[in-house]
């Protein structure tokens, strides 16, 4: 299988390594990866701002550069969500890149979507070893399904034991620019959910979005608190991809 | 009501500080949210499909909004020929003049209410007081909000939810003067003997409308303390005031809605009381009112009709979409500062009040969807807040700084060398920011993430470079 590995604009910027997990990943679940060159962003946050005309521009540019591959992945449910939903109707009055962006829309995946339905992982050889507790970020959950992917993947690295918090599903409070916009509002939102997170006591908390793990991240550093807060490719591909 | 949206950020703020009421706002989450959990794990339990019925309610909801006018035209031909007399109110204004009139020639003194979140669009209370009339709140949230000098509901099922039991205890022993009560069933005994000399000396009720039964002229209640039936029989003339979208055909279709709106609002199977009020008082019947107006009122609908917000015209006012926001639950309903408060209202506060009254509702919300997944008639609430975004750009109401920053941004990011460039100076400055610690306490660029908590530090390098120097080896 030849799979076009869509960064993320975050991972990019601020976590490369969740970037060369994934690809470890997928190229032990026995596929090609590419990872075209002049990608930067899906679009998304101008979409959410209410700037149809720049995400326009943006998805035409994702639509050409990732349209020949056979499956198209990402390492974020929100981004491969707002490819595979949006895309479509945000390109719907120009008939030819509609039908384009519909084209794309069924192949582009989640990480551990992918790689549970379609690369159908059995094993992995991840050495990591502790408890963990899963974040179920929005987008992915609750548009795209992502729920048992993530789970079932952790529940084949030996050494891993997944304990739920409460309101796993609950937002974190992130939002993209809301977390900026509102940050007041945000960061509460975050206690929240770290209060959750730390009430579940595990060794590290796991989560398949990045802009959620940043946020979670950086409320529990604010709040004192050091346990590692991993990309679920991090703790899937093991210590050597961290 | 008067608005106050546009001052949503520091009321927000007010609120986020508010102590006591951050207390009150996490105890109210759980049992809202837990009771419609619940509620809806029985009835698939006892073999219902929910979703079946939420996709149900939907296409009835749609249904009748096609076809607005016909089925209003319907109602109004059956109420009339049960007595009622039906009245349209374009807006609130012309709501309340016409309740003043039906007042004034009726002789009225004194109203008892049972909860409309309509008369709170129309400002109806102040309208009444103005007019000499004494309008008197006897749903026990909106009493408590009555007596504490006219306060604004925080919620539109549990008008109260923001109080403590603590705060009530204090507010009742003040105002009814009367021994500080903190046992429940005490403090509402206090209250129903206050409100029993208002239900018996009352001359009108006014009530708002759940539902419109178009087949019957009938209006539909759901309440849980019985005050609506005391407001809707006792006194000689009754007053529905509702929205004119509040119309469903039959009363088989009341029978759906009544499912879906009951378990997603409380998460009861049904209310404890639900009331399908018919026409005046007959002559074999042995209560009930000599007179029934039905006011239904515009103050903004049938704008929306034709257009892209069309699907919020669905709304049953169940108050789930709230109940499950975590803004909603974070800052309560007052922060909004209109009528309406959580994704609904943030949807609903600009289309009736004007987009620049509440520039920032559309934006104070996480695009979640936990709002859209509850929704008994299937409102995508964040697509709506997302489109009300889009209009914000379209007319220039947006802020000139972000607008131009998201251009830069958009400008570059389709410009994949420079983007390339930009990404790998952010990284650098974002480092050096850290100064070899693992996250930035305080960051320029963004004060509103890190004034509440800490901007993790990027790894190194951007992964387009270090991927390209994998390569070169």
């Amino acid at each position: 299988m030849r799979v076009a590995f869509f960064v993320t604009c975050l991972v990019d910027l601020m976590r490369p390594r969740i970037g060369f997990a994934s690809i470890r990943l997928l190229e032990a679940a026995g596929c090609e990866v590419v990872v075209p060159a002049s990608q930067t962003c899906c679009g998304q946050p101008a979409f959410n701002s209410g700037d149809r005309a720049a995400a326009s521009v943006l998805a035409k540019k994702v639509v050409a550069e990732f349209e020949a591959f056979e499956y198209v992945v990402a390492p974020s449910g929100s981004c491969a969500d707002h490819i595979r939903t949006e895309y479509p109707g945000l390109l719907a009055d120009e008939p030819e890149w509609h039908d384009r962006a519909v084209a794309l829309a069924s192949r582009v995946y989640e990480l551990t979507d992918f790689l549970v339905n379609v690369a159908k992982v059995e094993a992995l050889s991840s050495d990591f070893s502790g408890s963990v507790t899963y974040h179920d970020s929005c987008t992915g959950l609750r548009s795209l399904g992502i729920k048992n992917q993530p789970r079932l993947l952790l529940g084949k690295v030996p050494g891993v034991s997944v304990r739920e918090m409460n309101g796993a599903e609950e937002c974190c409070g992130f939002g993209g620019t809301f977390s900026v916009k509102f940050g007041e509002i945000s960061a509460a939102i975050a206690q929240s959910k770290c209060d959750n997170i730390r009430a579940a006591g595990t060794d590290a908390i796991v989560g398949g979005d990045l802009g959620c793990l940043l946020n979670i991240e950086g409320k529990l550093r604010r709040m004192g608190d050091e346990t590692p807060v991993l990309h679920i490719a991090e703790v899937l591909a093991g210590s050597e991809s961290r | 009501m008067e608005i106050k949206s546009m001052h949503f950020k520091s009321r927000a703020s007010a609120k986020l500080a508010d102590v006591g009421l951050q207390h009150n706002l996490k105890k109210a989450k759980g049992k809202f949210v837990d009771k419609r959990r619940d509620a809806i794990a029985d009835f698939c339990a006892q073999g219902g499909d929910f979703e079946a019925l939420r996709e149900a309610g939907k296409d009835l909801r749609n249904r009748v909004l096609a076809d607005l006018d016909l089925w209003l035209e319907k109602f109004e031909a059956n109420a009339t020929a049960r007595g009622a007399t039906v009245l349209w109110a374009k807006d609130g204004a012309e709501a309340c003049r016409l309740i003043v009139d039906i007042a004034r020639k009726h002789g009225v003194k004194k109203a008892t209410k049972s909860k409309s979140m309509l008369s709170e669009e129309a400002g109806l209370n102040q309208a009444l007081e103005a007019a000499g009339i004494q309008p008197v709140e006897t749903d026990l949230g909106e009493y408590i909000l009555q007596i504490n000098d006219n306060e604004p509901p925080s919620h539109i099922i549990a008008p109260v939810v923001h109080k403590s039991k603590e705060e009530i205890a204090d507010l009742f022993a003040r105002v009814h003067k009367k021994p500080r009560k903190t046992d429940i069933p005490e403090m509402t005994r206090e209250a129903r003997e206050v409100l029993r000399e208002h239900f018996l000396s009352a001359d009108m009720g006014i009530s708002g409308g759940n539902f419109l039964v178009a087949e019957t002229g009938s209006v539909a209640l759901v309440t849980n303390e019985g005050n609506g039936r005391m407001v809707t029989t006792v006194p000689k003339v009754h007053v529905v005031i509702t929205g004119i979208e509040k119309v469903i055909p039959t009363l088989e279709d009341l029978s759906l809605m009544l499912r879906l709106l009951i378990r997603s609002a409380t998460g009861q199977h049904i209310s404890n009381y639900v009331s399908v009020l018919t026409g005046t008082k007959g002559a074999a019947d042995l209560d009930g009112p000599e007179h029934m107006y039905f006011v239904l009122v515009d103050n903004g609908r049938a704008n929306l009709l034709a257009g892209e917000f069309n699907a919020m015209l669905r709304c049953i006012r169940c108050g789930a979409c709230m109940n499950h926001c975590p803004v909603y639950q974070t800052i309560g309903g007052h922060a909004y500062g209109w009528v309406y408060p959580g994704p609904m209202g943030s949807v609903l506060t600009p289309l009736y009040t004007g987009m620049e009254n509440a520039l920032e509702l559309p934006h104070a919300a996480t695009l979640c969807n936990q709002c859209g997944v509850v929704c008994p008639v299937k409102i995508p609430l964040p697509e709506l807040l997302r489109t009300l975004r889009e209009k914000q750009v379209e007319t220039n109401l947006q802020p000139l700084g972000e607008r131009l920053a998201l251009k830069a941004w958009a400008w570059v990011a389709a410009r994949p060398a420079l983007y390339a460039l930009g990404t790998r100076f952010a990284v650098r400055y974002l480092n050096w920011l850290a100064g070899g610690r693992a996250s930035i306490q305080v960051l320029g660029a963004a004060p509103g993430w890190t004034a509440g908590r800490d901007f993790p530090a990027p790894q190194g390098k951007t992964f387009r470079e270090m991927y390209a120097a994998r390569k070169r080896k």
